[in-house]
């Protein structure tokens, strides 16, 4: 099976052709660029380096949340698309089971990937790799302020690696929690890899590319308030064709 | 030559297909006004999520209304701007897609043209000709020598007359958008109140929309204070007849020193029967050999067939998939 894989869901922007067990082509760039401007001709370009074009891609693989909503936007738009227009099977995968996936840890372990929601906030999970060393999802994907995470996992016991590269900036606060039971990742390990993210996709179910949405895990602050006074409407679908 | 166009500056998802550039094959359009409507105007966040929950749906639907294929297709047309940047893009990355898959070429839209290219729909343009383009975010007198030429020859200095109908509609509490309501209420009235109409006499074609809104606010507020009830439907027609009589009277004069052979009207605020009938009875009273277009109610909002119109005239300029093409949300004419 041949995966066309790609994630710009923060400042990074990684793409990747992987075919079975073989990356063909991988590209990461981490500077501040414009990833509209970016993705596709990267694209492109990972699919000649890999010898190969998207007739012969059997699955898109997205990191779809969370992170930017605007880079998740690019990607799952260009995903879709792409995957509509070609009938190819499209799967979204979380953006923090993709930095997860860097971690090498046994196990034992835990893998807290973490992502700045900004305000004190994150986004993060709790992933572990199973005897097999497949990575698992221990609890969901959250946006949550950040000591408020780093209390509840003084309930659990083993260790915590923060993975990501804003893992840095909060590694103080989760270790006033959790003292020496909390390490970081290396940063070589801080980047997502699009070539990590095709692997995770290889086993999962594929979507249709109508329905693949953003996952933002935070909903858009006019919105929130508003449904907190209109609870009733939860779920409400706004859009009409005219 | 049959284009899929794709429009998504707003708060519209919009995909069509345009043979020729002045035949619709199909034009999908997919408000998000119900969601607006909750806020009291568009907020753009929320318009972007809209955007990429319906973007392939909508294309899809597009293509299937047409009963064209991919391979039928000579080209991708989307809005490249002007409009909100995170709902450009949605439109943007996704033609990139589709054209690339397809290999097919990509053609940037101005959404401004896109309203003006919204009457060759209707009836070939005839040039030189003179648009009056009115929406939520534009005002201007554009005079065209001939097709992709656009000269502003006047524009407004504060408020474009669409905001200003949203933001008195807010004083007087209609629900978003307050224009469409406001001209309801504007047919059941009578103008009592005088607004101002500001530089109606002034020797340029500029417009100014702030004085007259400021005029009605301090209008509707010195009421409240002193307990009085003023009439909604005069206050409604009093606003429109200022708006409209600035408007018709600016395109006039400019239609007749320009020497135009054809007037066209374009932009949201075309769909107002206030503007639609009150340049009609000017034209045909002031200017009685020159043909006057406006567009049908459906392609004055915002649509992608008029994007698909207006990319025809660059068939022959982008003939590539522009991979790195991105949103310009301050785009001009």
């Amino acid at each position: 099976m041949k995966i066309l894989a790609f994630d710009t869901s923060n400042q990074p922007l990684t793409v990747a052709v992987v075919e079975n067990h073989t990356i063909l082509s991988e590209q990461l760039i981490n500077v501040k660029r414009n990833h509209s401007l970016q993705l596709m001709p990267a694209i492109e370009e990972a699919l000649k380096q890999a010898n190969t074009t998207l007739t012969e891609i059997d699955r898109i693989a997205v990191a779809n949340g969370p992170g930017s909503y605007t880079g998740l936007r690019i990607a799952v738009t260009v995903a879709k698309s792409l995957a509509w227009a070609q009938k190819i099977e499209l799967v979204g995968i979380s953006s923090l089971k993709v930095l997860a996936a860097n971690s090498l840890s046994t196990s034992n372990h835990y893998i807290v990937p973490v992502i700045d929601a900004r305000r004190q906030n994150i986004y993060t999970g709790l992933y572990q790799r199973d005897a097999a060393g497949k990575l698992v999802e221990v609890s969901a994907d959250v946006h949550i302020e950040s000591s408020d995470y780093a209390k509840q996992l003084t309930e659990i016991e083993g260790t915590f690696e923060l993975i990501g590269l804003d893992a840095p900036a909060f590694y103080e606060t989760f270790k006033a929690e959790l003292s020496d039971r909390v390490v970081l990742a290396p940063p070589t390990q801080n980047l997502p890899h699009a070539s990590a993210l095709a692997f995770l996709a290889q086993e999962d179910e594929a979507v249709p590319a109508h329905e693949l949405v953003p996952n933002y895990l935070k909903l858009a602050e006019a919105e929130e308030n508003w449904l907190e006074e209109n609870p009733d409407h939860k779920g409400d679908d706004w859009v009409e064709k005219v | 030559m049959l284009i899929l166009s794709i429009e998504t500056s707003c708060d519209e998802t919009s995909a069509a297909v345009i043979e020729n550039g002045d035949t619709i094959l199909s034009n999908v359009v997919a408000s998000q006004i119900n969601s607006h409507k909750r806020f009291g105007g568009v907020v753009p966040e929320i318009a972007s999520r809209h955007h990429v929950e319906y973007i392939t749906l909508i294309i899809e639907e597009a293509m299937e209304e047409a009963y064209v294929q991919f391979s039928d297709l000579d080209a991708i047309a989307v809005t490249e701007g002007p409009g909100l940047v995170g709902a450009l893009l949605i439109g943007v990355n996704a033609a990139k897609a589709i054209a690339f898959a397809h290999n097919l070429p990509l053609i940037p839209v101005n959404h401004i043209a896109g309203h003006i290219y919204a009457n060759q729909l209707e009836a070939p343009l005839e040039f030189p000709l003179l648009a009056l383009v009115v929406s939520g975010g534009h005002t201007e007198l554009v005079y065209m020598k001939e097709h992709g030429s656009f000269e502003i020859i006047g524009e407004t200095r504060d408020d474009a007359a669409g905001e200003a109908y949203d933001k008195i509609g807010r004083v007087i509490g209609v629900p978003y958008p307050g224009g469409k309501h406001i001209d309801e209420m504007a047919q059941l009235g009578e103008d009592t109140f005088n607004f101002p109409r500001a530089m109606i006499d002034e020797d340029n074609y500029d417009f100014s929309f702030s004085g007259l809104k400021s005029a009605f606010i301090n209008k509707v507020h010195n009421a409240d204070q002193k307990g009085e009830e003023l009439n909604r439907e005069d206050l409604a027609t009093s606003f429109q007849h200022a708006v409209v009589d600035v408007l018709v009277s600016k395109t006039v004069r400019a239609a007749k020193e320009y020497d135009v052979k054809q007037i066209i009207l374009a932009g949201g605020v075309a769909a107002n029967s206030g503007l639609r009938a009150g340049l009609k009875a000017a034209v045909a009273e002031e200017l009685n050999d020159v043909p006057l277009i406006i567009p049908p109610l459906s392609l004055c909002g915002d649509n992608a067939a008029m994007i698909g119109a207006a990319a025809f005239l660059d068939k022959e300029k982008y003939t590539d998939t522009n991979l790195a093409l991105n949103a310009q949300p301050g785009l001009t004419l």
